[in-house]
């Protein structure tokens, strides 16, 4: 089963989150930061097919995580989606020249989420 | 008592059956749009705030309002409010999907020389199908093209709005990829407003479905979705025989992805396209 990874700080959010991405059919891990999301992906390794990721947190933030991701990963290999209240037209071209699939703003809907990876044919 | 922020005690009263038909009639007379005699509940959400913003007491006396005095304006309000006009960008992806990988490869080749393609949003709303598609031509490498997308609607209101092209964060962050946000809108505050270069290709008007529009045409590509299921069945194929002539040949009609279409074998040929119902003018 592809596993996808859910990264934010925030507890309540990454139940919402898992919870959507296990009706679509992955299995889900969590981290609370890029730091432990990194670990995750360590042990992981390749099983992990799409990581969701917020961007303020602490230690290694969204962005910074992003990068990181992307020295070892293709945006085909590994699907990266930024969710986050950073809303500025600035961030997002940022976050999407640094490689990520897609992006959704904070507040979204479970529908707002599973239509994005739809769109950007992200699936299990 | 107050709900979401609505006053509700007006409409605890409930509507009389001879308003309710009033009212049935009002919606059918003004837009062809059928209520069903279960809607109770719809009218009572969707008029509470005209009735409370009128300082009246029920929606019966809105509609002794209306009787009485026939006002044109507060009409319009109480049709508009019944109405549906939710529309998001790139709703049912797949029709856009069949658009790009078969309708534009095929007009690219065939109209090459003259490089002019029409389409039509046919209740356009707020305007996100029609932008969305001018998005999906741009992105397609037809700039230098000559390219009318008309999109139409019955509502005055929905129109003004589309004109304007500014939209909420809510709106911009469903069905629309981050790719396209990023390169065709301008943000200023909590709006996000089209660039130019997208809405250069739309145009706008006015348009009752019901109305004839043969001299509006040829199209090589209508949308009409999410419009004609509020409609009665008579209704609805005179209006899909009006659109067959507004298509050139082979020219695509679309319909909601929960809509279909029966008895339309003479005009048109029911083509499925990856997950896109299409139906082709003959
Ligand atoms: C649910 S929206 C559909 C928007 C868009 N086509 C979509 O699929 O997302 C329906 C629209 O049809 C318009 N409408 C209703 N009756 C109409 C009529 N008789 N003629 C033209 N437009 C009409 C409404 O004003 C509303 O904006």
């Amino acid at each position: 089963m592809a596993k996808a990874l859910v990264v934010d700080d925030s507890r309540a959010v990454r139940m919402i989150i898992a919870k959507t991405l296990r009706d679509l059919g992955y299995e889900v891990r969590e981290a609370a930061n890029g730091r432990e999301a990194l670990e995750v992906i360590a042990v992981e390794k390749t099983a992990v097919k799409l990581v969701l990721a917020d961007w303020n947190m602490p230690e290694i933030d969204g962005l910074e995580l992003l990068k990181q991701l992307r020295r070892i990963s293709t945006p085909d290999s590994l699907a990266v989606v930024m969710v986050t209240t950073e809303t500025g037209m600035g961030r997002m071209a940022a976050a999407l020249a640094a490689g990520a699939n897609e992006y959704v703003m904070k507040p979204f809907t479970r529908d707002i989420l599973v239509e994005k990876l739809q769109l950007a044919g992200i699936r299990p | 008592m107050t709900v979401g922020g609505w006053n509700v005690s007006s409409s605890s009263i409930a509507i009389q059956s001879e308003n309710y038909r009033f009212l049935q009639e009002q919606v059918y007379s003004h837009t062809g749009i059928v209520l069903e005699d279960d809607k109770q509940y719809l009218f009572e959400c969707r008029l509470a705030p005209i009735v409370s913003q009128l300082g009246l007491g029920s929606i019966n006396d809105l509609c002794a309002l209306l009787r009485e005095s026939r006002e044109a304006e507060v009409g319009c309000q109480v049709v508009e409010a019944m109405t549906t006009n939710e529309t998001y960008f790139f709703r049912d992806p797949a029709h856009y999907d069949a658009i790009r990988s078969v309708l534009l490869p095929r007009l690219k080749q065939e109209r090459r020389d003259t490089r002019k393609l029409r389409f039509w949003s046919a209740a356009a709303s707020t305007g996100q199908e029609a932008y969305s598609l001018s998005m999906a031509l741009l992105e397609e490498g037809l700039s230098d093209w000559n390219i009318q997308i008309l999109a139409t609607d019955i509502s005055s209101r929905v129109l003004d709005r589309a004109r304007g092209a500014c939209f909420q964060q809510i709106e911009v962050n469903r069905g629309l990829p981050a790719a396209l946000l990023v390169k065709y809108f301008n943000r200023s505050g909590l709006v996000w407003q089209l660039s130019e270069a997208v809405r250069r290709l739309v145009h706008f008007e006015k348009l009752d479905l019901r109305q004839s529009m043969a001299a509006l045409g040829p199209f090589d590509l209508v949308f009409c979705r999410n419009v004609m299921i509020y409609f009665d069945a008579e209704t609805k194929q005179k209006i899909l025989k009006e659109l067959h002539v507004t298509l050139s040949s082979g020219g695509w009609l679309m319909l909601g992805g929960s809509e279909t279409a029966f008895d339309i074998e003479e005009w048109f040929e029911r083509q499925t396209i990856g997950n896109a119902i299409v139906y082709v003018a003959r």
